[in-house]
């Protein structure tokens, strides 16, 4: 099954190639990774999406914590989540079948950010299922994608949670034990739950 | 957490000049500055080899109270910190050049990595200024490296040798130990900046998260021992790591449970104790593998369940309750999945267990397995009649005997590693040095000059093959150099005898690749100004091994023994942990050695 880590790490030369080194070696797929700032300076958080047994979870967070430079690992797969990406399509689109793509757009709440005489580019933020029945609808309608670009998901939790190690970060660095398979007591009741829909 | 330095002596033995630089801050060169730092976290010995790379660091030693021992290859050095940290717990420190100087560490450090032996390596770079231009001897090291160090960095500013440094033993001693390499560019050595002791420590040890051993799971645990009837404790080398020797020993004699040890946790628990049952696994005693496969509570201390000692994992101990205790919680549930996982040091955790642990009858089982002993137990290996024939088996018995079980052997990777296993009976903790997460040939020579530096009181011996010992038989020349007394047992067969042993056994005798030509060990010896003796019958053991030990020098003995001898019991690939080979009925060896 697909889980998705996000791993708060420092932000120093080399460590997101520890990150995936170690994915590397335990020969689990990387299916999708982001890398970007924090509230916190010095902090760099990845998510990281990946093929593994249910089982192998823990293992694979333990094993992130025990690279120098990480802060704190969730496995947000396992809690509500609000997980996005964000897409840039590149379509070939003549003055005639702009319009059509425009209405397209519209549905998929997609934003036309690009228009040349012979494209236009297509802006998109959702779901992974919402960006590929975008795409699914532009195949099925014979329009040519000229090029798309992924960003990958980034993940956050609903509710109130936090991360505790950031807020800690004041003086040092330190995590309060966690339980092997246990859960963090953090998950607000799903208040917001706007489905995405394509 | 788990280890100590116990160097901080050092620092006191230091004359007033020297002591300044740790109460005040002063300007150093980063060459310096490595040794300063080195000296501050109680580093007296380094192993370690010079170029262009590393010679800022080199230049600046005379300055500083370090004994820096030449190696012949860089695998040495390694190896020697290595054996440097086995025998003694104390951080082992390799120094080596850029380019080939740092490739030929990798071998060594891979085998520290997979025994949790807790190593700096300091490596020279080429400058900052040409860093990723394929430089003269210009290496991705801790690129090479990422996979086989706990941690690596590179250091390419003067101020930063210090912190780096400091942190570097912190993270290879602490948690779960393993070695750390730093990487220095010249210009970093060269440059200067203030040196700052105090300043450039380390963040504190943060324990990994994942750690839990709350009350719950030790009542749980508790419950578990308190209903079993087959409990076997599962002893590895986390329990020297913890240094938890005597706890694992009170949960043992508490509870009368007898203990299997894996192969690095062999000193861990004293042979004689009657509770000791001997190495499980692979080539662990019939009764030992039989004991785990009946157990109903396995309690796995400090052990990885490694393939080597579950055999198959599908038919492993099916019966047995688990309870892991551990450090590292990335080994849990990894091959087997246990009950209770009690995540965290050992020692702490045996202390918390034991005051609550109810005393219980374990003799109904004990008897058990002594019935399973009895039928596997033929008699002394010592009794049996000479025939003729030098069995490497009789070789290992009577090092044992000679030496009272209290040397510190070093063992290299083959048969005669298993047969060391099997026929010594280690009575002190890390009085075994060997590789087994790796399995390295060539690590005994350079481990046992690290071991022999490490204890120079200690009386320390190799046993190796004809194979692995050519591998690293250069050192020889340290040996010399250093004026060191260690006594070399060669178990030569002809053969990478491991290896003939699975062609024997699983491809139809083709024994390709495997005979083996050797030097005449004794003339090699000589030709390093080291004594030896060629022994080809069993009558000539004990006389060679006394020689070997009054010798005030090195002293090097060729045991020719038999050549197609093989390790028994063995579980074939694949097989359950109790379908082992055993003994051949008209073997003249015997499965114990315990009656002398
Ligand atoms: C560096 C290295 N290469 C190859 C092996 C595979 N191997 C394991 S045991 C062995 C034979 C060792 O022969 P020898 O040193 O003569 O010891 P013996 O088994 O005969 O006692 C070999 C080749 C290894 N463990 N390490
Ligand atoms: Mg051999």
């Amino acid at each position: 099954m697909l889980h998705t880590f996000v791993a708060l790490v420092e932000d120093k030369t080399g460590l997101l190639s520890r990150v995936t080194s170690l994915f590397r070696r335990l020969n689990v797929n990387i299916t999708s990774l982001t890398v970007g700032g924090t509230e916190t300076a010095g902090v760099s958080r990845t998510t990281i999406v990946a093929e593994a047994a249910d089982d192998r979870a823990p293992r694979i967070m333990a094993s992130l914590y025990k690279l120098e430079g990480v802060l704190e690992v969730d496995n947000v797969g396992r809690h509500s989540a609000v997980v996005r990406e964000l897409a840039l399509l590149k379509i070939a689109a003549s003055q005639k079948t702009r319009s059509d793509l425009f209405q397209l757009a519209e549905v998929f709440r997609a934003r036309i950010v690009d228009l040349a005489p012979e494209s236009l580019m297509m802006e998109i933020t959702g779901s992974a299922s919402k960006i590929e029945g975008l795409v699914q609808i532009l195949l099925e309608g014979n329009y040519r994608i000229l090029e798309m670009a992924r960003s990958g998901r980034m993940a956050m939790r609903r509710g109130h949670h936090t991360s505790r190690v950031l807020e800690a970060l004041g003086d040092t660095p330190r995590v309060e034990p966690t339980m092997l398979a246990g859960d963090r007591k953090h998950d607000a009741p799903d208040l917001m739950a706007e489905d995405d829909q394509a | 957490m788990a280890m100590d330095n116990s160097g901080k002596t050092n620092l006191n033995s230091l004359n007033s000049s020297e002591a300044a630089l740790y109460s005040q801050p002063t300007r150093l060169t980063g060459a310096e500055t490595v040794w300063a730092t080195m000296v501050g976290e109680g580093v007296r010995d380094v192993f370690g080899y010079p170029g262009g790379a590393i010679l800022p660091v080199y230049d600046a030693l005379r300055k500083f109270p370090i004994r820096h021992i030449l190696v012949r290859h860089e695998q040495g050095a390694a190896h020697m910190a290595d054996g440097y940290a086995r025998a003694s717990g104390r951080v082992g420190v390799a120094v080596a050049t850029s380019g080939p100087g740092a490739t030929n560490l990798v071998t060594g450090i891979a085998t520290a990595m997979l025994d949790s032996i807790p190593m700096v390596c300091v490596t020279g770079q080429v400058s900052s200024k040409v860093l990723g231009t394929d430089a003269f001897q210009e290496i991705d090291i801790t690129g090479i490296t990422l996979p086989i160090t706990k941690h690596n960095y590179l250091v390419s500013r003067t101020e930063d040798i210090a912190p780096a440094l400091r942190e570097a033993f912190r993270i290879a001693k602490s948690g779960r130990p393993g070695p750390v390499l730093v990487d220095i560019t010249k210009d970093a050595q060269q440059n200067s900046a203030i040196f700052d002791f105090a300043a450039a420590a380390p963040a504190p040890y943060r324990p990994h998260p994942m750690l839990s051993a709350d009350s719950a799971a030790i009542r749980e645990a508790l419950e578990l021992l308190r209903t079993a009837k087959r409990p076997v404790i599962l002893a590895g080398q986390g329990i020297l790591h913890s240094r938890a020797m005597e706890q694992v020993r009170a949960l043992a004699e508490r509870a009368q449970i007898p203990v299997a040890c894996t192969l690095l946790g062999l000193t861990a628990f004293p042979a004689s104790h009657p509770l000791n049952l001997g190495m499980m696994g692979m080539h662990g005693e019939s009764w030992v593998n039989h004991a785990i496969q009946q157990a109903d509570l396995l309690i796995a201390c400090g052990m990885r369940f490694d393939d080597r000692v579950t055999g198959s994992l599908s038919t492993y101990a099916q019966n047995a309750k688990k309870i892991h205790i551990e450090i590292d919680p990335a080994e849990i549930n990894k091959n087997v999945h246990v009950d209770v996982a009690l995540v965290g040091d050992l020692k702490e955790i045996l202390e918390t267990l034991l005051p609550l642990m109810p005393k219980r009858d374990g003799s109904a089982w004990l008897r058990t397995i002594s019935t399973m002993k009895g039928d596997a137990s033929v008699h002394d290996i010592q009794q049996l009649p000479d025939n003729g024939h030098l069995y490497a088996a009789h070789v290992i018995n009577d090092i044992w005997r000679e030496t009272g079980g209290d040397a510190i052997i070093v063992t290299d990777v083959g048969q005669h590693q298993m047969w060391e296993a099997q026929y010594y009976k280690h009575e002190q903790p890390r009085s075994l040095v060997t590789s087994g997460g790796l399995g390295t040939m060539g690590f005994a020579l350079p481990a046992a000059i690290g071991a022999k530096v490490a204890c120079p009181d200690k009386e320390v011996w190799v046993v190796a093959g004809d194979g692995g010992f050519q591998m690293t038989s250069a050192e020889l020349s340290t040996i010399v150099q250093e004026q060191l007394k260690i006594n070399i047992a060669i178990v030569n067969n002809g053969y990478l005898g491991m290896v003939r042993q699975w062609q024997e056994k699983f491809y139809d005798k083709n024994y390709e690749g495997t005979p083996l030509l050797s030097p005449d060990f004794v003339k090699l010896a000589d030709a390093h100004g080291i004594q030896g003796t060629h022994v080809r019958h069993r009558a000539e053991v004990i006389s060679a091994v006394e020689t070997a030990r009054q010798h005030p020098g090195t002293f090097l003995i060729d045991f020719h023994v038999e050549q197609e001898d093989s390790v028994y019991p063995m579980i074939p690939p694949g097989a359950a942990l109790h379908e082992m080979i055993r003994r051949p009925k008209q073997s003249p060896l015997v499965e114990t050695a315990t009656e002398i």
